[in-house]
């Protein structure tokens, strides 16, 4: 198989938070009734987890889900298993209403590392960031800056943002900005 | 600014990240309508101070679009729902009457 070329070859920023761009991150987007008994089932067969509810995250070792919206979830998991596990839901659900894409390649994934990334998310997002508005469990699809972007939180200092490849430059650039070190308002931490 | 909540993800989202999607409830007339029928249904909008149903798309959300009743003099919204049905919900309506007592909108009042 060949390398994985990663949008900004694997970019880093340190500051308020440390941003990487994190390597291959497999996806698989699933569309269908998110209710739908056949369709939970088979991706609990298939991914080990069980579809996450409304605006929630599910995560069991290295593979995922994330609510995207009433009919749409995406599937994660490691980059080289990505088709396979695609193939294997497909099948599982080739009678069911459901649509199973691998979309590894569509979107950078940047990992925001750091106490101070509540407020680097919050100066982009139209989105309240407060620690009892948003949880780690939590997935939000939002806009940062220009952009569509989609973020959860793993842990209380660790965050994880989406969006599509095309704009991933754009995205570390903001992300960047908002978290440079003479930027700080510390709005969260007073 | 505008907040309104999509039905479909529970999000009170900010105006900035939904799209306007123009009058609600539009009944389409297609190629055998009269000419009135096609007329109204292609250029007459209601452009009202006060009530209004209107279509949104939570376009950097969940991608749905929905309904919402809210008014365009104050930016109060009474309340979001499905985008599949052809008239509001009676609950919106009675929080409407509540509020709004003697409001009309096209036929409804």
């Amino acid at each position: 198989m060949s390398d994985v070329a990663l949008a900004l070859g694997g970019a880093n920023f340190d500051g308020l938070v440390e941003i990487t761009e994190l390597a291959g991150q497999g996806m698989v987007t699933l569309r269908g009734d998110l209710t739908d008994n056949t369709i939970v089932t088979a991706v609990n067969d298939v991914f080990g987890v069980t579809l996450p509810g409304t605006r929630e995250t599910a995560f069991s070792g290295d593979t995922g889900a994330l609510w995207m919206s009433p009919d749409e979830a995406m599937l994660l998991c490691s980059y080289d298993k990505a088709q396979d596990l695609a193939d294997d839901l497909a099948a599982k659900l080739a009678d069911a209403h459901a649509l199973v894409v691998n979309v590894s390649d569509a979107r950078a994934v940047f990992q925001l590392k750091g106490t101070m990334l509540r407020e680097v998310i919050a100066k982009l997002a139209p989105v309240d960031m407060r620690a009892d508005a948003f949880t780690p469990g939590m997935v939000r699809r939002t806009r940062m800056a220009q952009v569509a972007a989609a973020f959860w939180m793993d842990d209380a200092s660790t965050a994880r943002v989406v969006c599509f490849r095309s704009v991933a430059a754009y995205m570390f650039g903001i992300l960047s900005m908002s978290a440079d070190d003479s930027s700080a308002v510390n709005h969260f931490t007073r | 600014m505008l907040l309104i909540t999509c039905p479909y993800c529970g999000v009170a989202a900010e105006e900035t990240e939904l799209h306007a999607g123009g009058e609600a409830h539009l009944t389409r007339f297609g190629p055998d309508s009269s000419d009135e029928d096609f007329t109204g249904y292609l250029f007459h909008r209601e452009n009202p101070k006060g009530v209004h149903f209107e279509r949104w798309r939570h376009v950097n959300g969940c991608g749905k679009w929905f309904h919402a009743a809210r008014c365009t003099n104050t930016l109060e919204v009474f309340g979001t729902y499905s985008a599949q049905t052809t008239e509001p919900p009676k609950d919106i309506l009675d929080t409407i009457r509540a509020k709004r007592p003697g409001f009309t909108w096209r036929t409804i009042a």
